[in-house]
């Protein structure tokens, strides 16, 4: 039986082991043998808690979730110990550009905008670089899945939905192509006063003309035969035989009622909000069409002066208050701040959710949002056993520790460049004179 | 200009010249006329503001001769009947551009690359300084132009050409038909200056602290230039500005928070500026009063914002509601404050009378806003005897008026411009009245009325009325009405005649029939009460800030105790559950059961009492970040302190109580800090801790070599000239304090012979740094430019205070220490640029480790509100203890900042700025309850949850007049 001061005593290890080279960790290697975590708190996602649990997983699937007094069979396993500490399902990490773009202002590394603005046909898969450096910094807090999504234009193309351990993008797929991405033209825009070089809201004159484009698109594509080979509309037919889905990006209240309306009228199936800055002010017309919102300005400022100032950290809980799926993404945020996903879902708990719920709103929501909760996003027999291991709270920064984590089953190694710089100048400063 | 010149010019001022222009040859022959009028029987608005009745007015060639109670008509004058009618001075826009032509911008042509030089003229180093521009000589009489503004009863104007920072001299000019040089008169009357560079494209300034910046380097240069003979170069430019300082400085303001601090630089420099203001100047009226200033003030009104639609209700800030309704009420409000001030039709437009009355009706008084049209402005430019009153000696300049200037219905007759005069409306009004049609045998009743300058006519008006059309031309008439079932109409002509007129019509048929109108009487219903317009209550109040969040009255301090919470002291008691004292805005006791001695009793049991956050590195609150050049030492970021930034409550809601206002990272110089606390309400001047240790930023790296401007020529381009950068302005500066310092042990005798060096604010704040006055915080990333800048510092013997950002601290954290620099760094963030690619979360821990003082801070507004959880993370990566984390963002920025003998914990006899969490403060769970500053409670949760209701009722009520105006269609 392994327990927690072997499983850190391993990171030190793994540290030195490292300490020559600063690539990304080594993918983990398939599950080998049956692994029973032991004794901790688990929260399964679904806002049930066990205390005292016991997980069991094979074969990169879990097996069975249950408290020690259930009498869950570990014969056979390895039986690791996490007496008093927590297990979640891996976090869901929706609308990203993890893996897209390196360096946000080094135009080289970055594979986030095709030109144009039809792109229906762009794949993010292709494009998903399993060896970002981003990505061991983002799973180091529990993040082990994402949605990585091109951006950009009115039609932005196709996300596709990753493993965070992986030899390389086919591999780290757990859905290829899961849904189109379509930004509603704004009916403002923003213009720089020449006069007063502040910024000011216009009127977009272009959004009639932005609007047909887009009428274009989607008449053309619901027709669409396959003669003569038009890669875009091919690209859309999953939106209406509902084998995709629609992500429509918009945060203004117009501009939400209109992409909904817009989408509607095509027979688009299945859609997904995100962004949903207004979202509350039309939650009659998203619930009467059962449209989920991944909502993404948390940690935000409220948008308007006379807001109130808690008005962004409180808008998952009004929202899902008014009967709608909520969820929470990281579009909105700059990349390199989305590791934070599980503390966006602490402050959602600070402002009116109960911990568990607010957990929910980053792994069984998102993953449902998605459409991969068959998969992740909660802690059940049959589902990948894709989880971690914190010490504490990990909702919490205060308390967020994490150990260890499976990406379906495979030990994953957390240990990345950053924890590999901090053991090096630990090391150096280890023998300073007070 | 020599300034001996303009000196000439402006003795001239005292003895009028004629405006004639005799030397011009007229192409026909001589046509001199003596212009001489008496005006009778008018009731003749007098300087002391009162009315002299029946008096009258003799004007000759252009100028008031007399002004007298009697009846006679000396020889020579004719005569002009003006019973029952009104004589005012004729109003003066006091800030116009009128006739003065506009400049262009010029294109980019660098493809964005920075425009660093002035144009190459022997004129200023800095293209916004314009102060050898004289509007006199630019201007051209613009015939719709001064039309326009006669018919709003405007007879003089001062025109400038308002672009630029110093924008040169305006003049003052008759609206008139003479020519410019009859029409100009007074050539230089103002110098006017203002905080925006226009046209100019050099690239500095770009921000309001760059554009005050100037201004000072400005009157130094000029002073110091102005002191030498023979000039060291040649500049036009300085000339002017030298040799218009005697004029009325007149500087344009975009807010009453520039007012206040440009009236505070010209305290600096010995100047009065007058101020035109934007209209927002009842926000702060005893604090723009204190100036001491005269204003400007414009009549432009805001339009209602839209809120018909929920939907774009919602995008409508509280302070443009309240704006919209508040604005109004400025020249009130002023004018309860016993502000002199000038009104202005600038930006008016059309809406000028609409506005004017609107004014009035809201309680401005009628005197004073005929004062600020006339009198006041003329006092500001010193040209009191020649315009704005009716007395001998001025300029013949005067509106004849049907009526009291400000009753709504009075109508504007004639304007009368240098002995000339200009009709504005024919005056058909006496007109009104009830008629006898006699047409076609039938006798009916026609009643003319007027709205404004234009008559109405009814028929029939006690039976069928209905309307007819009706022209009244000098002495003729056209009507035409229905005459037939089918409505076709008959058509009159006609000219007047004894009470009434006569005529011939022209039936639909073609049939030639006479008509008469005889007047029978006064129009019915046209008595309408003319009671005084009671003054209209202000709607709301003024709210400090004005801004959602504002109050009525700011917080006060209050002595109190918190009894029971945990105490995070930051000393060596450490964290306890115990009480807290606070008395007089300061902590008087840490300990159990402390006798409160009747101080208010706050209970915190199960709750965490913690220092109030400082940030070591923010940027809210400020009209700008960044100015250009590369060493921008000599801007301060005081000047730029927005006190209604609503982001000063949003971070005292997350517990920030102070906060390091920084200069952005765009060069290597920056500008001088404000160092604030969060005292919502407060303006500017409030929000500065008194006594702080002054700062200024530095930048290295990505950002100061201006990477993500390809076509960028500024230098450096790269960090070894970044280092250039910092040896050459120390080394400068060193000479630059040598030759002050010998400049400065010459004898008195010596000095007076030997011109002094020219100031300079650069220099002076580098010598600053190089004294240990003058700290420096300096943003960095990686290792190599870190170590060299302590390098240099070295070299020129001084410390660097504090490292901010410092992502690749913990590479070099050992040197560090050994130099004395603190590192006030991100939690987190990374990767958003190549050089924060290493950037690690351990890099606070990693520091604290090599004895560095690290500070954790937010350079963003909203993280701003969750430092507390930012300092958690220094937990979750490095595991440093939670009470050293807490001090990150405590404690150890106010000693980064020299302030922790007042602030960072909670110690008896440091200022009481304290926060009640509901949780551990490191947890994301924790909500800042109260935020006490110096005792007061800016920010209470309980108090917030009551704005927020009231804040919903009020742009309810104001949504409400807003639609409900739009109903009644006005």
């Amino acid at each position: 039986m392994r327990n927690l001061t072997q499983t850190i005593c391993s990171l030190i290890l793994l540290a030195a082991a490292f300490a020559a080279n600063a690539v990304v960790p080594t993918p983990a290697p398939p599950q080998g043998e049956p692994i029973a975590l032991v004794g901790a708190i688990i929260h399964v996602g679904d806002g049930t808690v066990i205390g005292d649990g016991v997980i069991t997983f094979d074969e990169g699937v879990i097996t069975a979730v249950g408290s020690t007094a259930d009498g869950i069979d570990t014969g056979g396993h390895l039986v690791i110990d996490v007496q008093g500490s927590h297990i979640y399902p891996g976090l869901v990490l929706p609308n990203t550009t993890l893996g897209l773009l390196e360096i946000g202002n080094i135009r080289a590394t970055n594979d986030v905008v095709e030109e144009g603005d039809i792109n229906a046909s762009v794949r993010s898969a292709i494009a998903y670089n399993t060896d970002s450096e981003l990505i061991p910094a983002t799973r180091f807090n529990g993040i082990l899945t994402a949605q990585v999504t091109p951006e950009g234009g009115m039609i932005s193309g196709l996300s596709s939905i990753f493993m965070l351990d992986a030899w390389n993008w086919e591999d780290a797929a757990l859905r290829l192509d899961d849904g189109q991405h379509m930004h509603w033209p704004g009916f403002k825009r923003n213009r720089r006063n020449p006069d007063t070089g502040r910024f000011e809201r216009v009127d977009n004159d272009d959004y009639a003309a932005q609007v047909e484009v887009l009428h274009a698109l989607f008449r053309d594509a619901v027709s669409y035969t396959g003669e003569p080979l038009n890669l875009n509309l091919a690209a859309m037919q999953g939106l209406f035989d509902g084998s995709g889905k629609l992500f429509l990006h918009a945060d203004g209240a117009r501009e939400i009622i209109s992409g909904v309306r817009f989408a509607r009228s095509y027979g688009v199936r299945n859609i997904v909000l995100v962004g949903g800055a207004e979202a509350l002010q039309v939650k009659d017309l998203l619930l009467a069409e059962s449209i989920p919102v991944i909502y993404e300005r948390i940690h935000a400022l409220p948008g308007m002066e006379w807001h109130d100032v808690d008005a962004p950290f409180k808008m998952p809980f009004l929202l899902q208050e008014a009967g709608l799926e909520v969820g929470i993404g990281g579009g909105d945020t700059a990349l390199n701040r989305q590791r934070n996903l599980p503390f966006y879902a602490g402050t959602a708990a600070a402002y009116g959710f109960d911990r568990e719920a607010a957990l929910g709103l980053i792994t069984l929501s998102n993953a449902r949002i998605l459409g991969v909760d068959d998969r992740v996003g909660s802690l059940e027999p049959g589902k990948d056993a894709t989880l971690f291991i914190s010490i504490g709270d990990a909702l919490d920064m205060r308390t967020s520790q994490v150990l260890g984590a499976y990406i379906q089953g495979r030990d994953i190694d957390l240990f990345g460049t950053q924890q590999e710089l901090y053991e090096r100048f630990r090391e150096k400063y280890s023998n300073r004179v007070e | 200009m020599s300034s001996r010149l303009l000196a000439c010019l402006a003795a001239m001022l005292v003895s009028w010249p004629a405006p004639a222009q005799e030397n011009l040859t007229p192409n026909g022959i001589a046509d001199e006329r003596a212009g001489a009028y008496a005006f009778r029987n008018a009731n003749i608005h007098q300087p002391d503001a009162g009315m002299l009745s029946g008096g009258t007015l003799l004007i000759r060639e252009g100028r008031i001769v007399e002004i007298s109670e009697a009846d006679e008509i000396p020889n020579g004058y004719f005569a002009i009947d003006l019973e029952g009618k009104f004589i005012y001075p004729g109003l003066i826009d006091i800030y116009t551009d009128y006739g003065v032509p506009e400049l262009e911008r010029e294109e980019d042509v660098n493809g964005g690359a920075e425009n660093l030089v002035p144009d190459d003229r022997a004129r200023n180093v800095n293209d916004a300084i314009r102060a050898d521009f004289r509007a006199a000589a630019a201007f051209a009489p613009d015939e719709e132009a001064r039309q326009s503004y006669r018919e709003r009863g405007f007879t003089t104007v001062l025109s400038l050409r308002p672009d630029g920072i110093a924008r040169g001299t305006s003049a003052l000019i008759t609206l008139g038909d003479e020519r410019a040089a009859e029409a100009i008169v007074v050539a230089d009357a103002a110098a006017h200056y203002s905080l925006d560079k226009g046209t100019s494209i050099q690239a500095m300034p770009t921000s309001l602290m760059g554009s005050f910046a100037l201004l000072r380097q400005t009157f130094m240069d000029a002073e110091w230039f102005g002191a030498q003979e023979p000039r060291p170069f040649t500049d036009a430019t300085l000339e002017a500005w030298n040799g218009t300082r005697d004029l009325p400085q007149i500087m344009e303001v975009d807010n009453w928070q520039e007012a206040l601090t440009v009236d505070g630089m010209g305290d600096d420099f010995g100047v009065q500026y007058v101020l035109k203001t934007a209209g927002d100047s009842y926000r702060r009226v005893e604090e723009i009063a204190a100036t001491g200033a005269g204003l400007i003030v414009p009549l432009d009104f805001p339009e209602a914002p839209e809120v018909a639609d929920p939907l774009d209700a919602e995008e409508v800030s509280f302070e443009a509601l309240k704006h919209w309704e508040l604005a109004p009420f400025n020249p009130r409000l002023l004018a309860e404050q016993g502000i002199d001030f000038s009104l202005t039709g600038a930006g008016a437009g059309d809406d000028f009378w609409p506005n004017l009355r609107k004014a009035v009706s809201n309680g401005l008084p009628a005197e004073t806003a005929i004062a600020a049209l006339t009198t006041v402005p003329a006092e500001t430019l010193g040209v009191s005897d020649l315009v704005g009153r009716l007395a001998p000696g001025a300029l013949a300049n005067f509106l004849v008026t049907s009526g009291e200037l400000l009753d709504e219905d009075t109508v504007l007759l004639e304007s009368w411009i240098q002995g000339n005069r200009y009709v504005i409306n024919p005056g058909r009004q006496e007109n009104a009245g009830r008629y006898e049609l006699a047409l076609d045998g039938q006798t009916r009743v026609l009643e003319i009325a007027f709205d404004g300058a234009d008559p109405e006519a009814t028929l029939d008006p006690d039976g069928d009325s209905s309307s007819a059309n009706i022209k009244l031309v000098d002495d003729l008439i056209t009507l035409d009405f229905a005459w037939d079932d089918d409505g076709n109409r008959i058509r009159l002509t006609g000219w007047s005649d004894a009470g009434g007129w006569r005529g011939n019509a022209l039936t639909p048929a073609g049939e030639s029939l006479s008509w008469q109108l005889s007047r029978v009487g006064d129009a019915a219903g046209e008595e309408a009460a003319d009671e005084a317009a009671a003054v209209a209550e202000l709607p709301s109040p003024v709210l400090y800030p004005f801004s959602a969040y504002g109050r009525t009255e700011l917080p006060r301090a209050r002595d109190f105790v918190v009894r029971g919470a945990t105490v995070w002291t930051n000393e060596d008691e450490g964290t306890l559950v115990t009480d807290v004292l606070v008395r007089d805005g300061l902590i008087e006791a840490v300990g159990d059961g402390l006798d409160a001695g009747g101080a208010a009793e706050i209970d915190g049991s199960g709750k965490h009492l913690t220092p109030g956050i400082i940030d070591e590195h923010s940027h809210i609150a400020l009209f700008n970040i960044n100015e250009t050049q590369t060493n921008s030492s000599m801007v301060e970021m005081n000047d730029v302190v927005d006190s209604e930034n609503i982001n000063i409550y949003r971070n005292a809601a997350g517990g920030v109580t102070a906060a390091q206002l920084l200069h952005g990272s765009a060069n290597p110089i920056g500008g001088q800090s404000a160092i604030v606390k969060m005292r919502w309400g407060e303006p500017a001047r409030g929000l500065l801790i008194e006594d702080a240790a002054p700062f200024i930023k530095f930048a290295l790296g990505e950002n100061v070599k201006r990477s993500t401007n390809p076509a960028s020529v500024r230098f450096p381009q790269t960090r070894m000239g970044v280092e250039q950068v910092f040896v050459n302005a120390f080394s400068q500066a060193r000479e630059y304090g040598r030759a002050w310092d010998e400049y400065n042990d010459l004898s008195a005798s010596q000095q007076r012979q030997t011109p002094p060096p020219r100031r300079d604010l650069v220099h002076e704040a580098m010598l600053d740094v190089l004294n240990g006055d003058l700290y420096v915080t300096s943003h960095s990333y990686v290792q190599s430019e870190i170590n060299m800048l302590m390098h240099v510092a070295e070299q020129f013997d001084f410390n660097i205070n504090t490292f901010t950002h410092i992502l690749e601290g913990y590479k070099v954290a050992d040197k560090m220490a050994q130099h004395g620099a603190g590192g006030s760094t991100f939690s987190d963030w990374w990767g958003y640029k190549w050089e924060v690619r290493y950037a690690i979360p351990y890099n606070a821990a990693l520091m604290q480790q090599a004895g560095v003082v690290v500070a954790i801070n937010s350079d963003d507004a909203e993280m701003a509100r969750r430092l507390n959880q930012e300092a958690a993370k220094a937990v979750k990566y490095g595991n440093v203890s939670e009470v050293d984390a807490l001090k990150m963002v405590t404690l150890n920025p106010a000693m980064l900042m020299h302030l922790d003998d007042r602030m960072g914990s909670i110690r008896a006899g440091k200022d009481a700025d304290l926060v009640l969490w509901s949780d551990h403060p490191l947890s994301v769970y924790a909500v800042a309850e109260t935020t006490w500053i110096e005792g007061a409670p800016f920010y209470d949760r309980e108090e917030d949850m009551a704005l927020r209701e009231a804040i919903a009722a009020e742009r309810a009520r104001i949504i409400a007049s807003i639609t409900n105006r739009g109903d009644r269609g006005e």
